[in-house]
């Protein structure tokens, strides 16, 4: 059973099987239709919703996720705000009143997902009161697409929503609210297993997720769901055996340690920002370009590594930076370098009941240098073209410890080693770069797909390196001023 | 009814006597009607609507090959699958099977020849929409597939088109190019546009307690899918009442291709006797349904020393999928605009419709005007760099001036002060040369970062260019409670046409706009209406609405100067009006006042009708396909746009840093939404040239078939710099509503000027000697790639130059 509230009113729903939706639970189940299907694959944000949960201090914190992509048993022990629980009576909620005086709706059917998404960010914007910036805009609405205002009366809602009288929604009067939500949660402590049909099981510690697994081998592990659940909604398939991680509290955790940070699999990307902010501004910048908000609030590192998916954003990041993975299991804990893991297309140095405990992200050393550079069809919300990672220190005037990673350019992610030999040891010489280039161009063979052509690979791949040799020869020579990065991809 | 409703609260009554004007009446900047219910979630669309338990859901079953022969369909495991309720062939359709809206070829279910990838071969109903979709693959289907034909140039020059070439001629180009001193050739690639409406195709169909159907459906053209519904079921038309509240969104994907999903689900409503619905998943709707027409363009011209064009040649090739759907017209729209603002000269202008064995390319905000404007807008950046003048200049130096000023059709361009006016206040606003100049300075400094800088104008004809197209209808009732009702036959797809509507009728009976009010547009209300569509709707169910109003405000006038103040000599006929919530008689002191609800309410008892049906045809059109001349348009909607871009010359990547924007809309009727109508078609355009790339295999399937792979504009796509304006003090020449301008489709070209921009930007890297081809969309691949053509001519260029010096 699914006990969760909706909207400030406790729900509890039966006989769900475990690949529904929060989406198809909305619309099919519960009669609330406010809450749009666009894509049913998490690309457009028509169906954002908010979810509320616990936080350390037992309030209520809401984050945007897309409802067709979130399963529904993820609900259990959770608020789910919907664009029917926001306004009081007649009075709207300031992110609803904000677009209907900034004309920010049209056709209206990416607008309940706009309002929510607003709505998230008028929570976070009440809490922690911060100045709206671009990016920070970009960050809260680059995962709703719409399709008639080109998005200036939304921006303009954004930034005025701030001065409306804050309507607090119905429910936002029950003071135990927060703590009615986290006693649900506690129950499913004692019962993990959430589906009456088939499984949804909810483990709580990691003790118990390897005994699901000594006994359920070929369960498949769910945290996120924003790959997974594609499965369901774009190939129908039936995934009635499941294991959710996202409540496992070892698999939760950021431990940090002199040489780095252990980063549990249930991480989402949304938690690792903060860590990546102050220690990879580099990395930090591509995870601002990374999927959206929605995605980032529920995917988690540890499923990105899992999914192994040649043009997946973070591992060509890790592999430059020498990550590593602690493998878990009924057979016990392995650690193994990332760049081990990825054995060739989609496949895995994971046994079937294996799973990612934590990534390993070493301290950048000293002299270090990180650069990330992704290349997509459009800036925000987009799956790469190419992905380079680069990592190198500068000593005497040559290039040590070179580190070229890339995603996209092969059937996993992976390292160019050879280049990275042409350039190890050299000054950041045109003929030390034009040899790397070379060996690039040898060691790599794209292929072409709806993301761009094999050539367009291997140039962009090529002018990546040009444009890291251009950024060593700007830092060693102060008259230079030329730009060679456009702003919104600087970092 | 026996007593009437007490409308002592009536507002305008309470409110008697104060100083204050009827709110949100036309030319106000009112939120659109349904905006409220919009951020609350309850504003309802197909999907949501509460169907009876029993409902049975629609899943397709579609073509996986793009040509060939369907040899084998067999579906008895589809029938036996859990919950299938029905499923149906072209063998079980009782009237007509194919349904072509406008020229057969649309075969509502394959029958034999296969013709793309997602068409439909049958329809599965179930108990429910997963059930429905996973019976679909237990189809077997065996398919005798044939080479595809996907590449119109070589389509056209087969001669295989859907409808035949037609050719526009004006004076002896071929003399022109002969002795022009200078002649430019080149070509151009423009791709197509994915509608991405963000509501899917849904219809759901309820059937009546006759032979009929009760049908709603996402869609711009009710009364075309109550006829094709009506002829698939072989009963009369008014055994099909469609109904139509508000789409999520249409932009012309909806015109047409609305209709198939309706009639299969009447069909399958028909035989189960169940209420049926239908709504495709976004992969399907993608595979399934046409697109804007990709364009193949080639242009021969000649000009002066000035860069003003003479003359010469130009052929633009539709890419019409597999059937003739809207295309002929789609293409003649292309060619009315091959000349956008400018005058061409002696020219001549063929336009092909390529068959192709991909779905039928259909109406797209724009239809075709915009593919015929790139060919032009191309040769003014191609003139420039050839003459040694900023594009600009150029462009500025064919604009349709007094002289010339007739089109290659014979239209005459009528507000061309207008025209002049537009680009030089938006020169000026924006700044233009002095932002030039410090670009060509930047670009000189900056190797590998480049900034452009375009100002593309656009003229875009207004009317149907099918004449008969251009007729409304609408209904006006008034209750006797001073509430009024407006129907017409527009649909609303969040371009705010009802909100407009009522604001006429609201301004026209001097009411405050919250008494207007609008419901689904329904062909038992006003029948046989139009499609919402070529920027027409406020235009034409505008005028329509503003008849009724007129006939009820005349009609009521009649009677209140028989019925009040009879001891008086009852009230002055001349001068009434209807104002503030008011009938007003006379002037000044004396003037008599009748509250609305008093007037309406006295209106009833005296037995005279409330209710009017007003109609609307466009005057002055015509255009004669055998002589290619005529005025095919009532008249022209103007703007322009200046886009200032970096490029990233490494990767190909770019942002759009600012954008200034100013566009005609004559009058506006609502200024908020005509902004939103501007704003939101700028975007649009832009994507369309630049990150909305649709993609096919060698085997004709779509790959890029949903939001992963298919990317429309995002938030971070908004210029950060983006400063949009109505042109002020122009109204229409002609006698539209209040003298508005049409704003659905105009603004969708201004996107033209980022794409200009990037041109100007690559042309940086040849020190602005050459403008490199760039086909659409200009991904970051496509300007990657054309920074790297130029870069290793110059290279080359280069080395030639030092090698002759050597030898020198």
């Amino acid at each position: 059973m699914i006990d969760f509230y909706l909207n400030g009113k406790r729900r509890q729903c039966t006989d769900v099987s475990p690949d529904t939706s929060v989406l198809e639970l909305l619309r099919t189940q519960l009669g609330h239709t406010g809450t749009k299907e666009g894509c049913a694959s998490g690309d457009c944000g028509a169906c954002t919703v908010a979810i509320g949960e616990p936080d350390d201090n037992g309030e209520l914190r809401y984050h945007n996720a897309n409802a067709c992509i979130t399963p529904a048993h993820q609900l259990h022990g959770c608020h789910l705000v919907t664009v029917e629980g926001l306004s009081r009576g007649d009075a709207l909620h300031p992110a609803q009143a904000a677009m209907v005086e900034c004309h920010g709706s049209q056709c209206g059917f990416c607008t309940p997902g706009i309002v929510m998404s607003l709505f998230t960010l008028h929570e976070a914007q009440r809490r922690h009161p911060a100045p709206l910036t671009q990016e920070s805009l970009e960050a809260a609405l680059g995962g709703n697409l719409c399709r008639c205002t080109g998005y200036r009366p939304i921006r303009d809602a954004a930034l005025s929503m701030g001065t409306y009288p804050d309507t607090h929604p119905t429910w936002a009067d029950d003071p135990d609210l927060a703590i009615n939500v986290a006693k649900l949660r506690e129950s499913a402590s004692t019962t993990p297993e959430l589906a009456a049909q088939g499984h949804f099981t909810a483990p709580r510690d990691l003790a118990t997720l390897r005994e699901l697994k000594r006994q359920r081998p070929h369960a498949r592990l769910v945290a996120g769901a924003t790959d997974l659940w594609l499965e369901a909604t774009q190939q129908l398939k039936v995934l009635d055996d499941l294991i959710d991680v996202r409540q496992v509290a070892e698999l939760n955790a950021i431990e940090e340690t002199p040489q780095g940070w252990w980063i549990g699999a249930a991480v989402t990307y949304s938690r690792l920002e903060p860590l990546l902010e102050a220690h990879y501004p580099a990395f930090a910048h591509l995870m601002h370009r990374f999927a959206s908000s929605q995605i980032r609030n529920r995917g988690t590192l540890g499923g990105n590594v899992a999914n192994a998916s040649p043009i997946g954003d973070t591992p060509p990041v890790l592999l430059a930076l020498d990550a590593r993975l602690s493998l878990d299991g009924p057979d016990g804990e392995r650690e193994l370098p990332l760049a081990e893991f990825f054995l060739d297309y989609k496949k895995t140095a994971l046994k079937d009941n294996e799973f990612i405990r934590a990534i390993f992200l070493p301290r950048l050393a000293d002299g270090q240098n990180l650069k990330v550079w992704k290349l997509s069809k459009r800036r925000e919300d987009d799956i790469s073209a190419v992905l380079a990672a680069f990592a190198w220190r500068l000593e005497d005037g040559v290039m040590r410890d070179v580190h070229l990673a890339f995603g996209g350019m092969a059937a996993i992610p992976r390292r160019a080693s050879r280049a990275e030999q042409a350039l190890e040891g050299q000054p950041p010489s045109v003929a030390a770069f034009d040899a790397a280039k070379r060996a690039l161009h040898d060691e790599f063979q794209p292929m072409t797909d709806v993301r761009g052509a094999a050539e367009y690979r291997q140039v962009t791949a090529s002018n990546m390196l040009e444009r890291l040799r251009l950024i060593l020869v700007a830092a060693s020579n102060k008259n230079s001023h030329a730009e060679v990065t456009l702003d919104a991809y600087a970092h | 009814m026996r007593t009437l409703t007490d409308i002592s609260q009536d507002s305008s009554r309470t409110r008697r006597g104060v100083d204050r004007q009827a709110s949100g009446g036309a030319g106000a900047a009112h939120p659109h009607e349904s905006a409220i219910k919009h951020v609350t979630g309850r504003a309802s669309y197909i999907d949501d609507i509460v169907a009876p338990a029993d409902a049975v859901h629609i899943a397709l079953g579609l073509s996986p090959v793009a040509h060939g022969r369907l040899t084998r369909l067999d579906l008895e495991k589809v029938k036996a699958a859990p919950g299938v309720v029905d499923v149906i062939t072209i063998v079980d359709v009782p009237g007509h099977t194919d349904i072509g809206p406008v020229f057969p070829g649309d075969p509502i279910f394959v029958d034999d020849e296969i013709s793309y990838v997602g068409q439909c071969l049958f329809a599965v109903a179930a108990e429910s929409h997963k059930a429905a979709r996973l019976a679909v693959k237990q189809a077997i289907v065996e398919i005798d597939e044939q080479p595809a034909s996907l590449d119109p140039v070589a389509a056209a020059e087969r001669g295989e088109f859907v409808r035949p070439t037609h050719v526009q001629e004006s004076g002896d180009w071929q003399q022109v190019l002969d002795g022009a001193p200078h002649v430019l050739e080149r070509e151009q690639f423009v791709g197509g546009q994915e509608h991405f409406y963000l509501e899917g195709q849904a219809c759901l169909v309820t059937p009546t307690e006759d032979e009929g159907v009760v049908v709603y459906t996402s869609n711009q053209h009710p009364s075309e899918t109550q006829k094709l519904v009506a002829e698939v079921l072989n009963i009369p038309f008014h055994a099909v009442t469609v109904e139509m509240r508000r789409m999520g969104g249409g932009f012309g994907g909806k015109e047409t291709q609305a209709s198939p999903w309706a009639c299969i689900a009447a069909i399958i409503a028909r035989r189960t006797g169940r209420t049926t619905r239908i709504r495709l998943p976004r992969a399907e709707d993608m595979r399934v349904t046409g697109k804007r027409h990709p364009f193949h363009n080639r242009y021969r011209l000649g000009f002066d020393d000035q860069g003003i064009l003479l003359g010469g040649d130009i052929t633009v090739i539709g890419d019409c999928g597999y059937s003739p759907d809207l295309s002929e017209a789609i293409v003649d729209r292309a060619m009315f605009h091959a000349d956008n603002a400018y005058s061409l000269g002696q020219v001549r202008v063929t336009g092909h419709r390529a068959k192709t064995h991909t779905a039928s390319n259909t109406a797209f905000r724009g239809f075709g005007g915009p593919q015929g404007m790139m060919i032009i807008e191309a040769a003014m950046d191609d003139i420039a760099r050839q003459v040694g003048e900023d594009p600009l200049t150029v462009r500025k130096r064919n604009l349709y001036r007094a002289g010339r000023d007739v089109t290659h059709y014979g239209q005459k361009v009528e507000q061309l002060e207008l025209l002049h006016d537009i680009v030089m206040q938006l020169e000026a606003k924006s700044d233009y040369w002095a932002r030039r100049r410090a670009i060509t300075e930047f670009n000189a400094n900056s190797p590998i970062i480049k900034k452009g800088l375009a100002l593309t104008p656009v003229k875009f004809g207004i009317s149907f260019t099918a004449k008969h197209l251009n007729q409304a209808g609408a209904l006006l009732h008034v209750y006797t409670d001073g509430s009024v009702m407006i129907n017409h036959g527009g649909t609303e797809m969040g371009q705010g046409l009802h909100t407009k509507v009522c604001q006429v009728v609201a301004r026209e009976l001097g009411l405050d706009l919250e008494r207007v009010r609008i419901t689904a547009t329904r062909t038992d209300k006003v029948p046989n209406t139009s499609p919402t569509a070529a920027s027409s709707g406020a235009d034409l169910n505008g005028q329509a609405a503003r008849d009724a109003a007129t006939q009820i405000r005349e009609r009521l006038f009649d009677f209140a100067a028989a019925h009040f103040f009879k001891d008086q000599g009852g009230l002055d006929r001349e001068g009434m009006r209807l104002e503030n919530g008011e009938l007003v008689a006379g002037e000044g002191e004396s003037a008599h006042r009748i509250p609305w609800g008093e007037l309406v309410q006295a209106a009833y008892m005296s037995r005279i009708s409330l209710s009017a049906k007003g109609f609307y045809s466009t005057p002055l059109i015509h255009y004669d396909r055998q002589t290619a001349k005529g005025r095919p348009f009532y008249y022209y909607a103007h703007g322009a746009a200046v886009s200032e871009v970096s490029v990233d010359t490494l990767s190909g990547e770019y942002q759009v840093t600012r954008v200034d924007i100013l566009h005609d809309v004559g009058d506006s009727l609502n200024p908020a939404i005509d902004i939103g109508q501007v704003e939101g078609g700028f975007i649009q355009g832009m994507g369309w040239l630049t990150s909305e790339e649709l993609k096919w295999n060698e085997a004709g399937r779509l790959v890029s078939d949903g939001p992963a792979t298919y990317k429309i504009p995002t938030f971070g796509d908004l210029p950060p710099v983006f400063n949009v304006e109505l042109m002020q003090g122009h109204p229409n020449s002609q006698a539209s509503i209040y003298r508005s301008k049409a704003v659905g489709e105009p603004p969708f070209m201004l996107g033209m000027s980022v794409w200009s921009a990037l041109r100007d930007a690559l042309s940086s890297l040849t020190g602005y000697r050459e403008c490199p081809r760039l086909d659409t969309p200009a991904t970051p691949e496509r300007v990657l790639m054309a920074a790297e053509a130029l870069r290793r001519r110059q290279a080359t260029a280069t080395a030639v130059e030092e090698t002759s010096d050597d030898l020198a």
